[in-house]
């Protein structure tokens, strides 16, 4: 009478699958929550939003309580500022992170600076508001548009500095020692060869910084304030979508929450644009 | 050390009494020997030897490393390149190197080639294309580009790129070739190309090639060394590293019995 053996590869291989099953099951369930809540955020956005995507909000400025108007002076000043903010911290970021990727990664220098940098990165973006607050505008006696610049500025600079950091490490060691074997300069060898090699993870880190600070709010509600007008003059208080966001939101004035979702529905289109972007960029290296 | 040097040749490069330390670990100890110009010498030894260092050292490459000293004479053309004031730059533009894997830089199959030139000269345009052509011609690559020159590099296969890398190297018209395990990452049909390649340069340039495989150092070197453990085991022409060797331990390595 022969028992029935089962193979003990067999009976682990079984174990094994059932195993992955649950492992794969349990990830689609984190998938789908994480997925519900972005979608429902969408759809919410776009339901209340997009009947303020009509003319007037782009020409006309933020109005008094129940009359109408628009986000003109809004936009133009999140655009500007963000635009600003992005053209001071990129060059500051880059040029540290080169630093600390190429010239000193094991200095002292380059781990004080990596730490502070950490701090900087993870410091909430209130702190940052009060900070400039603190050194600019207490001390200018006006909020303005530059004050709002830099703070948007401090915070792309830690975004910036640590992927391009990241970025670079991630060039194999072999084409920087090839490109010092044709007796390249090192200036030459990280503009030409290494930045070149990580240019699209560089710019992926700049986009991710830009839509980080087109949707912070605090930093400039303590620098730029706002303005009802248009104005192009950085010296005086300027008007964004994230500050005119919250202010309209608050109201119990029906056009200016109107407004207030309209914004909201900018927003995230726009940073929804360019985390796409991104991920295009980051995918044609 | 009773190491053959072939002395009938004249030396490109003669290192004399080269000790190189990682920090503290001394990596080469007391290495004299000489590499002939116009012939191809083969380095060979297990991992750790110390093959790959002695390479290194020919083109400072070691001094990226701040941790990495070389001690004793290197004399090309009998002027000490460790000693030398000369930017490294210069050495680099004499002595250079092609790698183990293939590293093409993030550019055109053009600019590979290019981008080593106008470190040195500024040529015109039809300058330019001449070269690039000569240099690919050079490496056996041209009829495989010729029609696809603005292509990134890396779109090439692995053979392709190697052989990219060595008319990168050959394009700036060097004296020296330092050759680091071309053909490691490499399937037989490439490695063949580039054996046929490295037989072919010898009659321009002086060529080191560092090899994990006998028989390439026996198919396309005149003269070897074998390394063991930091110190230079034994040197002579190929022919005599493998069919007499007078160190028991070559012998071992060569007919297997090592270790």
């Amino acid at each position: 009478m022969n028992a029935v053996t089962i193979d003990p590869r067999e009976k682990k291989f079984a174990h094994r699958k059932r195993v992955n099953q649950i492992a794969v099951g349990l990830s689609l369930a984190a998938m789908a929550f994480g997925l519900f809540w972005l979608a429902w955020i969408l759809v919410e956005t776009i339901r209340l939003g997009i009947s303020g995507m009509v003319l007037a909000t782009f020409t006309q400025m933020t109005p008094p309580p129940n009359e109408a108007g628009g986000l003109a002076n809004a936009i133009y000043g999140s655009f500007l500022m963000v635009m600003l903010a992005t053209l001071v911290g990129t060059p500051i970021g880059i040029m540290a992170g080169i630093y600390l990727a190429e010239y000193e990664p094991n200095g002292w220098l380059a781990s004080v600076t990596r730490f502070v940098n950490d701090i900087l990165l993870s410091a909430p973006s209130i702190v940052i508001g009060l900070f400039i607050y603190a050194v600019v505008v207490a001390r200018f006696k006006t909020f303005s548009g530059w004050a709002g610049v830099l703070a948007l500025a401090l915070i792309v600079i830690p975004v910036v500095i640590r992927t391009t950091e990241n970025m670079l490490q991630l060039v194999p060691t072999a084409l920087r020692e090839a490109a010092y074997a044709l007796g390249t300069p090192k200036w030459k060898v990280i503009l030409s060869i290494t930045m070149k090699a990580a240019r699209a993870g560089v710019i992926t880190g700049v986009l991710l910084a830009v839509a980080r600070i087109a949707g912070e709010t605090a930093p400039l509600l303590f620098t730029a304030l706002s303005n009802q007008f248009w104005t192009s003059n950085l010296g005086e208080p300027m008007a964004s979508l994230p500050v005119t966001i919250f202010k309209f939101a608050m109201s119990p004035y029906e056009n200016w929450q109107q407004l207030a979702w309209a914004g909201v529905f900018l927003i995230t289109l726009a940073v929804l644009g360019l985390n796409i972007l991104a991920r295009v960029l980051s995918r044609h290296k | 050390m009773e190491t053959l040097a072939p002395t009938a040749e004249k030396a490109k490069i003669a290192v004399k009494d080269l000790n190189f330390y990682y920090g503290k670990f001394h990596a080469l100890k007391g290495i004299n020997l000489n590499i002939p110009e116009n012939k191809v010498t083969a380095f060979i030894g297990p991992s750790g030897c110390g093959k790959s260092t002695l390479l290194r050292v020919f083109n400072r490459m070691f001094e990226l490393y701040p941790e990495q000293r070389a001690e004793g004479q290197i004399l090309l053309d009998g002027e000490d390149l460790l000693k030398s004031r000369k930017d490294v730059a210069i050495l680099r533009a004499k002595v250079g190197m092609v790698f183990q894997k293939p590293t093409p830089f993030p550019m055109s199959i053009y600019d590979n080639i290019a981008f080593g030139v106008k470190l040195f000269e500024n040529l015109g345009a039809t300058d330019m294309d001449e070269r690039v052509e000569w240099a690919l011609r050079k490496a056996a690559l041209w009829g495989e580009v010729r029609d696809k020159l603005r292509q990134q590099g890396a779109s090439l296969s692995g053979g392709q790129q190697q052989r990219l890398c060595i008319a990168r190297g050959i394009a700036i018209k060097p004296e020296v070739l330092l050759l680091d395990e071309p053909c490691s990452a490499l399937d037989p049909i490439s490695t063949g190309k580039i054996e046929e390649l490295i037989v072919e340069l010898k009659r321009d340039y002086t060529v080191a090639i560092v090899t994990h495989n006998m028989q390439q150092a026996a198919r396309c070197s005149d003269y070897t060394a074998y390394m063991y453990l930091g110190d230079l085991i034994e040197f002579g022409s190929t022919e005599q590293i493998f069919f007499k060797p007078t160190r028991r331990e070559t012998e071992d390595y060569i007919t297997g019995r090592f270790g």
